[in-house]
Order: C-alpha cells, then sequence, then structure tokens
C-alpha cells in the first residue's frame, strides 16, 4: 500500500520551551522549539506534533508565537494540542500556522466542541487527544482520563474514539497512560482494539523506547502514525534511523 | 517589473502556511498578496486558490466574499494555481453537498467509497485519506519540472476529483488510482498540499512562481 505510514516527534512545549518529563511529571528542558522542528524536518518527519503543557494561563499565548514562528520555516503538517476549551481556541491556533489542532479534556467535558470545530473548520483539521488506561491487569478494556491523567472519567477509550469520529474528528491521538514515558514500548492491545474499531487515521502514543516498538504500533498495534518524543529529543535516535528501522521490517514509509 | 502574485482569501482557513511558503520560493522576485480584495485578484498576474474545510461552506464563503468573478476570470486568462478544496471547487458538483461549484474544468468530486477501501494486505484504509502518498505523472507538465515520478507530497481529503475530461496530469492510489494534479491551459489544480508536502511540494510552487501559463 503506497500511502506512507507517519513518524511524528511530539513536542511538549511549556513557556515557550520544549521540555520532556515521565508520565507527565519531573520535566528537564530539551530544547528551542524553532531549532527542533527545523531538526526533526530535516531528519525527514512526516509531521510534528506540539503539546502546550504550560500550567499558567497568563502564558498561554506563547504557543501561538512558537506555532508562528515554526510555520514560517518549517513546512511539513503540524498539530498542537492542549489546553484547548473553545472553538475560539481552536480557531487562533490554526491562524498561527497549526494545521491539526488536538482537543483533549474539553471533548470528555463538552463533546458538542468536537462537532462545532469539525463543521467549522473540517474534519481534516480536528485530531481527538485519548489518554487511556487499562481497567485491569487483563489489559482487554481501558478507561479514558482526563486533566494530563489525573482525573477518571468512566468512559470507554474504544467506544469514546467510535463516538468522537462520529462528531466528526479526522483523526485520534491515542495515548496509553500506563506505557507513557516508560520506554517499554506502546500498549499494543490498546492500539489496535482502537484502531481497528474506527475508520480514520490513529496515531499510536506513550512507550516508545526503541525502534522496534515503532515497528510494533503498526505491524502488530495496526496504528496509521506513530507518535514519539524522548528518543528523538535526546538523540537516541534520529527520525531517519526510525524510518530505516520500518521500512526494513516491510513498512511503507517517506524516506 | 515584478510579478504579483495573488492568494485568494474568502474566508475559509488558515492561509498562513501558503503565504510564506510562496514568499519563500518567490525570493524577492515576486510579490506574494494575501487578499480578500477582487480588485487585488482582477490585478494579479497570477492567481493562488486555496481552500480548506467543507466544499459546501468554501463555495457559500466564495458567493458571499464577492470574489467569485473575480476568480472566474483570473482562471479565463492567467495562471491560476488550486489547492485542495480550492481545486474541488474548479469542478462541476460535489457528493459533498447539493451546492454547484464553479464548473472550470468537467467532472464531479466523489467520497472515497467506503466498499473499496481496503489495501493490499487486507486492512482497512482510513478516511480521510491522510498522509504522504505517491505521485505519478501520467502527463509530463512545467510545473512538475524537477520533480521526481513517485514523489511523496501530503494529502489530507475524504473526496478526489473524477474529471471525465482528459485533464489528469499526476496520478496517486488510494487503493485506486485518482487524479492527483489536473491541468488545462493557464490552470494546474492539486488535491495535496504542496505547501506541506517539504522540498518536493515548495519546487511545486517554485515552477508556479517562474510558469508562464502555458501547458
Amino acid at each position: 500500500m503506497p500511502l506512507a505510514k507517519r513518524i511524528i516527534p511530539c513536542l511538549d512545549v511549556t513557556n515557550g520551551r520544549v521540555v520532556k518529563g515521565v508520565n507527565f511529571v519531573g520535566l528537564r528542558d530539551a530544547g528551542d522549539p524553532v531549532e527542533i522542528a527545523k531538526k526533526y524536518d530535516d531528519q525527514g518527519a512526516d509531521e510534528l506534533t506540539f503539546l502546550d503543557i504550560t500550567a499558567s494561563s497568563d502564558n498561554r499565548d506563547l504557543i501561538l508565537h512558537v506555532i508562528e514562528a515554526v510555520a514560517s520555516q518549517v513546512f511539513i503538517p503540524l498539530t498542537v494540542g492542549g489546553g484547548v476549551r473553545q472553538v475560539a481556541d481552536v480557531r487562533r491556533l490554526l491562524n498561527a500556522g497549526a494545521d491539526k489542532v488536538s482537543i483533549n479534556t474539553t471533548a470528555v467535558t463538552n463533546p458538542e466542541i468536537v462537532e462545532a470545530a469539525a463543521s467549522k473548520f473540517g474534519s481534516q483539521a480536528i485530531v481527538v487527544a485519548i489518554d487511556a488506561k487499562a481497567v485491569d491487569d487483563s489489559n482487554t478494556r481501558w478507561e479514558i482520563f482526563t486533566h494530563g491523567g489525573r482525573k477518571p472519567t468512566g468512559l470507554d477509550a474504544v467506544e469514546w474514539a467510535c463516538r468522537m469520529q462520529q462528531l466528526g474528528a479526522g483523526e485520534i491521538l491515542l495515548t496509553s497512560m500506563d506505557r507513557d514515558g516508560t520506554k517499554i514500548g506502546f500498549n499494543l492491545p490498546l492500539t489496535r482494539a482502537v484502531s481497528d474499531a474506527v475508520d480514520i487515521p490513529v496515531i499510536a502514543s506513550g512507550g516508545v523506547g526503541n525502534l522496534q516498538h515503532l515497528v510494533d504500533g503498526v505491524t502488530r498495534g495496526h496504528a496509521d502514525a506513530v507518535l514519539a518524543a524522548s528518543i528523538f529529543h535526546f538523540g537516541e535516535y534520529t527520525v531517519r534511523q526510525a524510518k530505516e528501522a520500518m521500512q526494513a521490517a516491510g513498512i511503507e514509509v517517506r524516506l | 517589473m515584478t510579478q504579483k502574485i495573488a492568494i485568494v482569501d474568502y474566508g475559509m482557513g488558515n492561509l498562513h502556511s501558503v503565504t510564506k511558503a510562496f514568499e519563500l520560493v518567490a525570493d524577492g522576485r515576486a510579490e506574494i498578496a494575501l487578499t480578500a480584495d477582487p480588485a487585488v485578484v482582477a490585478a494579479a498576474d497570477k492567481v493562488v486558490f486555496p481552500g480548506q474545510g467543507a466544499m459546501p461552506d468554501c463555495m457559500l464563503h466564495l458567493n458571499e466574499s464577492g470574489l467569485k468573478a473575480a476568480v472566474l476570470e483570473a482562471a479565463e486568462e492567467k495562471p491560476f494555481f488550486g489547492i485542495c478544496v480550492g481545486a474541488q471547487l474548479l469542478f462541476e458538483r460535489s457528493e459533498e453537498g447539493p451546492t454547484d461549484s464553479l464548473g472550470v474544468f468537467k467532472g464531479n468530486v466523489v467520497r472515497f467509497p467506503a466498499d473499496k477501501m481496503v489495501g493490499a494486505d487486507g486492512h482497512k484504509l482510513k478516511v480521510p485519506h491522510m498522509g504522504w502518498n505517491e505521485m505519478f505523472i501520467k502527463h509530463s507538465h512545467p510545473l512538475w519540472n524537477g520533480i521526481a515520478d513517485g514523489e511523496r507530497f501530503y494529502f489530507v481529503h475524504s473526496y478526489h476529483f473524477a474529471p471525465t475530461e482528459a485533464i489528469a496530469v499526476v496520478e496517486s492510489a488510494y487503493p485506486y488510482r485518482f487524479a492527483a494534479a489536473v491541468a488545462r491551459d493557464n490552470i494546474f489544480a492539486i488535491q495535496c498540499h504542496p505547501e506541506k508536502s517539504h522540498r518536493a511540494g515548495l519546487q511545486l510552487l517554485q515552477n508556479f512562481v517562474n510558469w508562464d501559463g502555458k501547458a
């Protein structure tokens, strides 16, 4: 199949800087967003995702400047998420140069925002981010958490993904909370269950520690795209190496 | 005199990237104007017609903006570049809604049919068709100069045009072959996003800046 599976480096941004932590805590400075975006672009990244984790609402507009600066120099698709609460937030991010906006907590508290944003800007611009955790050791059912993984919702991840598709989401960014930051690989049963249940693309996220994990996300998790942060930020692997590993495993990639 | 390229802004989506990309490749050899003013479109040497979102909304905005006549006039005579929904609007109708579009090209815009969305490996293919796909040259065209056969461009769409006249110049496949770019005389229109397609996409935009409008 000629459509390439995508590799998407993720940049967590706070106060205009890229940071990386483990399980959403213990953040370390990882550099300037524009420089890092350009580096990944040069390495052949298929898209970039920016997650704004700025805690203070005073500094929320900094992400707009980051996106404007990156979009003026990097000509690949950009997704931005974090703190999106209203349709006006979606508009601001798109106008700053984002191609897609990812909605997470607000999609749970107010699902109508997904429908409103998709009808206004098109499904192609609306990603719903789902943070899910296994409800028990069998790893066969997963519950959605919001507020950066702190708050359980009682919602089933697979059912929720289908509902978001119905409301107009164009893509699902699926993060396994059990795996995020652990470097032991994606939660493959979760990824496969969601990807097989919906007709829109699914990006697997959370837990990548080596290149085989990226391969597994596609071949065993049925993901359409794979997202990783730390393996790229700290120079363990380049995006190019990741693509070569995927190609060697028989996966269609853009090289 | 520096040539003027107008990017038509009829209120549909983010034109930041398309503007920045044209500014980069023009490198001072063309004046890039993002404009909602029909007079600026009329005075431009070349016209870029983008579009995002749902086709019926785009057509509605185009009608209400007062830019439709200027766009149609430009498509008659000037080097004209349609992108994504801007390209789709050049056809007659779309399955996305009951609105008539511009009818510059013969054919309609159709949705990827659910019953055909199965890959060679038996897995279902997702819609929207989102990501980097190969572009196969069907007929050589000056705007494709320096772009290799099989080069990948970034797509994100659920509908594609199905021309009923022989205007396809580049095809892609998902899973069946479809027209990814069409051209006739002074018009070139593409389904994917050259402004998001890295070096090959920028090459295409640069070729448009250099183009004399002759196929």
